[in-house]
């Protein structure tokens, strides 16, 4: 035939690299919650971001099974909510260590010391290096633009946590709550 | 008030009152301080009546372009037929702004009671309130007083007992600095990627889900509540410098500075006693070099252009810069003015949507250019090609963007020119910050 046949769909399947087949999330309370904001927007579109966080809240990341679900549910193709997925910071593409740790050093929190803050956190953790999980894989450690929090030099989130007041001091007496 | 430090004498604390009183955050609590009665008020009166209170009262956006609000709310045609949205930007992320965090974190029926009576003077039925995702704190206690809030009746189908419908939803954010633009919140709001769109058609003509929308700040709707209890004169009369500036002004303070905090006075308050005063100072033994006032977008300020401002919109553009967001980032000597401003230009680069190609490209160069002369491998022709970059950012894009980078860049080598060349000439100038990089 030759021409711009369709692609084989089955050949772009993700699940293929993924162990285990996809359990769908919105099911139960999960489906009562959708249901719940689709009702605050006058069209289905305006729930992605939502559903997106309760795809993350249930499973820690966004899998490319679970774009393809909240794409059924809300009369979306995958590659849309992708391309939704991929611009913002905050959406995990790949699961994360038990802690993700983000520590923001942008320039106010940066002439406040926020570079030797993860540093420290870097040491602590024993990631080592930005983004790079640690040894027993607890900790990841990045760096994030502004949390908007600067008078409490330096902010920090540990997962949902939001941390202030981050110093090398106190660097350990944090991490150690989280033991 | 300066929270989290106890308000100062020369402070007007109007909205930061109830800073840091945890029963203030619940509905119990607001209302035992006056809360709703305005609401109550409002719903008494005709809209147009509501939008001519806060024309007279001068109050102006409080988001950082000043527009006046009463005027932006006239913009919206009532009985046209169309649903009319009101979204408020909670989406605070301009680096050195925190005083809508504080807002939502102290007193969220404030910030309800706001949109509820913007939403009702535009004839709205439905408001978001647009809430960036990483302020996990703001976002559990403003969800929390929205519920309170629908369950005692204050809003939802019936709002305050009136047969009026007002609903109040939180929308929460997923990362991405450029959905404070207010074009770019409306997309993000709508389910898709944060990219600008351009005006015209504007918001009020054709906003989110293409019906008339009026977008609002947070500061902004919170202010309202009061002007309507006292009066637009009440209102205008905190002034103490031109009539174009009116009420208090929250400034959210940090960088080296003795007392970061969220300040409130009036306009017009003298910037010098400022922050020699009111927020402390410099850190012992170290001295002030240096003032971004209104967020990283707007000019940098020498000390000498800072202790000459007075706080108000025309005030600051006076001394080289503008009021912007009232994020004052405060710099002092131990600092290198290249590593803040290579800092700043990342950020951008960064937070670049990537729709338009002065800003991608524009933003991305500046930062490779700035850092390396940070670095010490910069030349003399860099500088002159980051005024030239600089030049091609401003004013040729969707959104201002592209601009907020090319300002602390072009203000910075035209104020702080000394510094850049001492790198650039292999002198170090400044031990701290030199000694890390």
């Amino acid at each position: 035939m030759g021409g711009f046949e369709s692609p084989d769909m089955a050949a772009h399947d993700s699940s293929a690299h993924e162990s285990a087949p996809h359990v769908p999330v919105f099911t139960g309370p999960r489906r009562q919650e959708l249901d719940a904001i689709l009702a605050k927007y006058p069209n289905k579109m305006a729930a992605l971001l939502p559903a997106l966080w309760i795809v993350q809240g249930e499973r820690g990341w966004i899998s490319e099974d679970s774009m393809a679900e909240v794409a059924s549910e809300l009369d979306l193709t995958p590659a849309y909510v992708k391309g939704v997925v991929t611009f913002y910071t905050m959406y995990h593409q790949h699961p994360v260590p038990k802690y993700f740790i983000q520590v923001c050093t942008t320039s106010p929190c940066g002439i406040c010391g926020a570079e030797d803050v993860v540093k420290a956190l870097l040491r602590h953790t024993g990631a080592g290096e930005l983004g790079v999980p640690s040894p027993d894989n607890r900790f990841a450690v990045i760096e994030v633009e502004c949390l908007g929090a600067c008078g409490f030099a330096t902010p920090i989130m540990i997962n949902e946590e939001f941390v202030e007041s981050v110093t090398v001091d106190n660097v350990q007496e944090v991490l150690a709550r989280l033991a | 008030m300066g929270y989290p430090h106890p308000s100062h004498a020369r402070e007007t604390p109007v909205l930061s009152r109830h800073f840091g009183e945890e029963e203030a955050r619940t509905l119990d609590g607001w209302k035992k301080r006056g809360g709703y009665q305005a609401l109550e008020k409002a719903l008494t009166m005709a809209p147009g009546d509501i939008v001519n209170i806060v024309k007279e009262s001068g109050l102006r956006g409080r988001g950082g372009a000043g527009f006046p609000t009463g005027m932006k709310w006239s913009f919206m045609k009532p009985g046209d037929g169309k649903p009319h949205y009101l979204c408020c930007n909670a989406d605070e992320s301009e680096p050195g702004t925190f005083k809508d965090r504080e807002v939502m974190r102290w007193t969220p029926h404030a910030l309800i009671e706001g949109c509820a009576i913007g939403s009702y003077a535009i004839g709205a039925e439905t408001c978001y309130i647009y809430i960036r995702g990483e302020f996990t704190e703001p976002l559990v206690v403003m969800e929390r007083a929205v519920r309170e809030a629908y369950d005692a009746g204050v809003i939802g189908p019936n709002a305050m007992g009136t047969g009026k419908r007002i609903d109040v939803h939180i929308h929460k954010g997923a990362g991405a600095y450029i959905c404070g633009e207010e074009t770019a919140l409306m997309e993000s709001l709508e389910g898709r990627r944060g990219n600008p769109r351009i005006k015209p058609p504007f918001p009020a003509v054709s906003g989110v889900f293409g019906q008339p929308t009026t977008i609002n700040n947070v500061e902004t709707l919170a202010a309202v509540p009061e002007i309507l209890m006292k009066g637009a004169d009440w209102y205008k009369g905190m002034c103490l410098s031109n009539p174009k500036s009116t009420g208090t002004k929250l400034y959210s303070v940090c960088g080296n500075i003795r007392r970061p905090g969220t300040y409130e006075v009036v306009m017009g308050f003298p910037f010098g006693e400022f922050l020699h005063d009111v927020c402390g100072g410099a850190i012992e033994r170290r001295k002030l070099k240096a003032v971004i006032p209104g967020g990283a977008s707007v000019p940098i300020q020498t000390m000498a252009e800072a202790e000459a401002t007075l706080m108000d919109y025309e005030g600051f553009v006076a001394q080289g810069s503008m009021l912007g967001s009232g994020g004052v980032i405060v710099i002092d000597e131990k600092q290198s003015m290249v590593r803040v401003i290579a800092r700043l230009a990342r950020f951008f680069a960064h937070e670049s949507c990537g729709q338009c190609t002065q800003c991608r490209e524009g933003t991305a160069w500046t930062t490779k250019i700035v850092e390396r002369i940070r670095d010490g491998q910069g030349t003399m022709e860099d500088l002159d090609t980051l005024l030239s970059i600089g030049e091609n950012m401003t004013g040729t894009t969707i959104c201002v963007l592209s601009d907020s980078c090319a300002v602390p860049v072009m203000s910075g080598i035209k104020k702080f020119r000394g510094e850049f060349e001492a790198l650039i000439h292999g002198k170090r100038v400044h031990s701290v910050m030199t000694q890390v990089a």
